[in-house]
């Protein structure tokens, strides 16, 4: 049970406090409610460029990592298809510094040239090495592409297109910061060896003056139900024959995440799942095989993507994949394979809440799906999931009609 | 009116009392210590077997890290299928990790199911059977992965720099070929076991919020196993440098990154040195705000990242500069590389800098200290290193006391651009 108490400032930043003293650390997490789903298709990108924008100097301060290092604190952000999220940890005596930091970029950016003209480089630089300097790189650029027709989701994080991101200019980082970046947007979360008081009082001192702005109300369009499966192949410069298959699966809070998240657990997670018991190991047909998803605030993607054996014909691949689907389908799992999953999940749960930060970025995100406390029924959730259940989710998500199909074929 | 423009006052964590906890140390009856750490929020525990078997003590490549990795997959009574189902059926991460020294086998499991696994663990460690079967798939499954990794500038990078430093007969310089997996065999893997697991020198860390009797419980189960703990002969190998010190390496010619290693030979933490010159690679290329970072990604957009590290072996070390750069500004990185080095070498830091990396290390090293797997670790490495809390304040008093000229003094002894092996692979 993770304990927090929560309030308002009258610019509409929501504010919560989860206090852990036996730490002698303290911890400010921001979350901005914006992500890569919040560009249009011309300009894809910006949101994690902008993440890169926040640490170029704000109106007030022209470095915002320096003081926080002076103060003993490191710090990092990350960008989602969903949300933008800062954290820094720093001695708790020292708090107040990451007040006056996150809150004087929260009033306003510097705005520099100088800083957009490097993180653009920066991140061209960070787009070759995860995307293009990878075998396999372009991967979920096509996925994205062949899975989502409409849904905003159908580029990555990084970007469509590095065009995108070396033609953003000044005018656009403003209308971008003034749209989303606001307290009425924003989600801050303190957590640590504080004070409710203190907290209270340096949240009112350095956030509470920040003009409120106005609430951003997302409106994207819905995928539309996929009717018939999709197909796409590619042949390039890898070693090895490489399959992906994504499903449509339910948005984050929806009782069908929870299902199909056990079900990615049945079928490619760890050693002893399905997927690398019967493919890998028995008929040999992959090297290496996993069913994940993404975890996304709307419907998302299951995911199945597994590299050939050497000499294994792709549809031989794809009928052992098939094989492993109908079998779930059609037959109930054993009460003890669910409670398999169950116990793995209640263990990542409780690994996952060791640290003061883990909890305090969970809290933000449970904030951003509509109420902190869901994190705490997390666990009761997945509990109260049955083998009818899975059976019944694996059929409707697991369908032919709902797959993609990306066969990555070597040309070598 | 509220000031925004001059920062709030700060405790300066140069002047915080850090405190590292000990250990609790208790050996079970065959001789074999346990080093432990009681705390943490949750029902959670992590529990560390480090054998003496990294590749240091093979006589084959490849054969310590297949036999680390392979030593789950099935014992005399269980399939490697059963063994997965039993330890995932309770939740349970078992991993295994083999480096140059030593080899791991670390389990990550609630509470209430600790003594559930025992028996699968003592199994796992006395009675692996090695199946051929499991063997094949692992040859060819290691094969095609190395294949994938062989089409990465990085990971060609990581194998030749060390090479370059230690040369291929060394542990530290040696990596995986394909042949190496095809001369892989039952009976050798079989042998390295029984020799440097079952009859191994054996050391335990565990931590988290550990049962009452945790103590007996281990004692019950591993306590009578045969380790012998000084079933450890001393190897001795010889570093062999490359002659040549710089290198241009074309892996994929339609690469757009180049994958750079700049690095020289390094002592080991018993150097009266290493404390010192993990200051000075702290204001080099140690965090976000280093000079490296600054100039090369901050300034001039050539990088994502780039760093520089002091390598973690117990025997001796190599200090490092590393980073990924686009292929047409790799040229320019590297002499910006040296540029930082001339800069430490012949202007001593200001006292600004210097006193923002002590603040930075300290607070840190404060944030390090807070959770029980983050303390084992530590005391992990100072045990395997042969070292002691003394280690650590000693450390703590040189980044309180260190100086500007004495920084400087180091870069000149240390940062010298003819010491350093030079890599581009694109």
């Amino acid at each position: 049970m993770i304990e927090f108490s929560r309030f308002q400032l009258d610019n509409g930043l929501k504010v919560l406090i989860h206090q852990d003293f036996s730490t002698p650390m303290a911890v400010v997490n921001v979350l901005y409610d914006v992500g890569s789903r919040d560009e249009t298709e011309d300009k894809t990108g910006f949101a994690h460029l902008f993440e890169h924008l926040m640490f170029g100097g704000s109106v007030n301060i022209p470095d915002y990592d320096e003081p926080l290092q002076r103060a003993g604190g490191e710090n990092n952000a990350y960008t989602t298809n969903d949300l933008t999220n800062y954290y820094c940890q720093l001695p708790a005596q020292n708090i107040e510094t990451a007040f006056w930091l996150e809150s004087d970029r929260m009033l306003s950016l510097a705005f520099g040239k100088k800083s957009l003209d490097v993180q653009r480089k920066v991140v061209s630089e960070e787009f070759k090495e995860h995307y293009l300097n990878k075998p396999y790189g372009d991967v979920w650029h096509k996925m994205r592409e062949l899975s989502y027709k409409v849904h905003p989701y159908k580029w990555m994080t990084i970007g469509k297109d590095l065009s995108h991101i070396e033609n953003a200019s000044l005018t656009d980082v403003k209308e971008f910061f003034f749209k989303h970046y606001r307290p009425v947007n924003a989600i801050l979360v303190v957590a640590g060896n504080v004070q409710t008081e203190n907290v209270k009082r340096l949240a009112e001192k350095w956030f509470g003056p920040i003009p409120m702005g106005e609430k951003y109300v997302r409106s994207l369009p819905a995928e539309p139900e996929q009717k018939e499966k999709r197909l796409m192949n590619i042949t390039a410069n890898v070693p090895l024959d490489a399959l992906y298959k994504t499903w449509h699966m339910a948005g984050r809070i929806d009782k069908e995440y929870y299902v199909a998240d056990l079900i990615s657990e049945i079928l490619g997670g760890g050693a002893s799942s399905r997927l690398h018991q019967q493919l890998v190991k028995e008929k040999k047909l992959f090297s290496s095989i996993d069913c994940y998803h993404f975890g996304t605030v709307d419907p998302g993607l299951l995911t199945i993507d597994g590299k050939l054996v050497k000499g294994v014909k792709m549809e031989t691949a794809e009928e052992g994949i098939k094989e492993v689907i109908d079998q779930l389908q059609n037959a109930m799992i054993t009460e003890a394979e669910l409670q398999k999953v169950k116990n793995k999940t209640e263990s990542v749960i409780a690994f996952e809440d060791m640290s003061v930060m883990s909890r305090a970025g969970s809290l933000a995100f449970y904030e951003l799906l509509g109420d902190a406390s869901l994190f705490n029924v997390e666990l009761e959730r997945y509990q109260a999931i049955t083998v009818e259940e899975i059976q019944r989710f694996s059929k409707k998500i697991l369908e032919e009609t709902n797959s993609n199909t990306l066969q990555y074929f070597s040309n070598n | 009116m509220l000031n925004r423009t001059t920062a709030p006052p700060i405790a300066d964590a140069v002047d915080f009392k850090l405190e590292l906890k000990p250990p609790s140390l208790f050996t079970l009856d065959n001789g074999v210590p346990v080093y432990t750490f009681n705390a943490g929020p949750q029902e959670v525990l992590q529990l560390e077997f480090v054998f003496y078997a990294g590749n240091w003590y093979e006589e084959q490549n490849v054969l310590a890290a297949s036999t680390n990795f392979l030593l789950k997959n099935g014992t005399s009574k269980k399939s490697a299928y059963e063994i997965n189902e039993d330890l995932e059926f309770y939740g349970a991460y078992f991993n295994r990790h083999c480096y140059n020294e030593t080899a791991t086998i670390t389990l990550h499991c609630l509470n209430k199911y600790l003594a559930d696994l025992m028996p699968l663990i003592t199994e796992v460690i006395t009675d692996a059977a090695f199946p051929e079967e499991e063997i094949a798939t692992y040859k060819q499954n290691q094969k095609q992965r190395l294949q994938v990794n062989l089409q990465k500038c990085d990971f060609i990078a990581n194998r030749l720099i060390d090479e370059h430093l230690f040369g291929f007969h060394h542990p530290y310089g040696r990596y995986s070929k394909m042949e190496d997996y095809d001369a892989i065999e039952r009976e050798q893997l079989r042998k390295f076991y029984e020799r440097f697991y079952t009859h191994g020198k054996c050391i335990i860390f565990a931590a988290g919020k550990l049962p009452a009797d945790f103590d007996q419980l281990l004692n019950m189960h591993f306590g009578k196993l045969p380790f012998d703990q000084n079933s450890v002969q001393e190897v001795k190998y010889n570093i062999k440098p490359a002659e040549e010190k710089k290198y241009n390496i074309v892996n994929d010619s339609n690469g757009v990154q180049g994958a750079i290693r700049i690095g020289r030979p390094f002592f080991n933490r018993k150097h009266p040195d290493f404390p010192k010159a993990q200051v000075l690679n702290n204001i080099f290329g140690g965090y976000f705000g280093s000079r490296l970072m600054s100039n090369i990604r901050e300034d001039k957009g050539y990088t994502y990242g780039i760093h520089s590290y002091i390598q973690n072996h117990l025997q001796l070390s190599a200090w490092m500069i590393s980073t990924e750069a686009g292929r047409d500004v790799c040229e320019a990185t590297i002499k910006e590389v040296y540029h930082e080095m001339q800069r430490l070498r012949e202007e001593p830091v200001t006292e600004e800098e210097l006193h923002l990396v002590k603040n930075y290390m300290i607070g840190t090293i404060l944030g390090d200290l807070d959770g029980p797997f983050q303390v084992i670790a530590r005391w992990k490495n100072y045990i395997l290193n042969g070292l002691d809390s003394e280690y650590f304040y000693n450390s703590m008093n040189v980044i309180r006391n260190i100086t500007a000229p004495e920084i400087q003094e180091l870069a000149q002894q240390y940062l010298n651009p003819e010491s350093f092996y030079e890599l581009v692979v694109v």
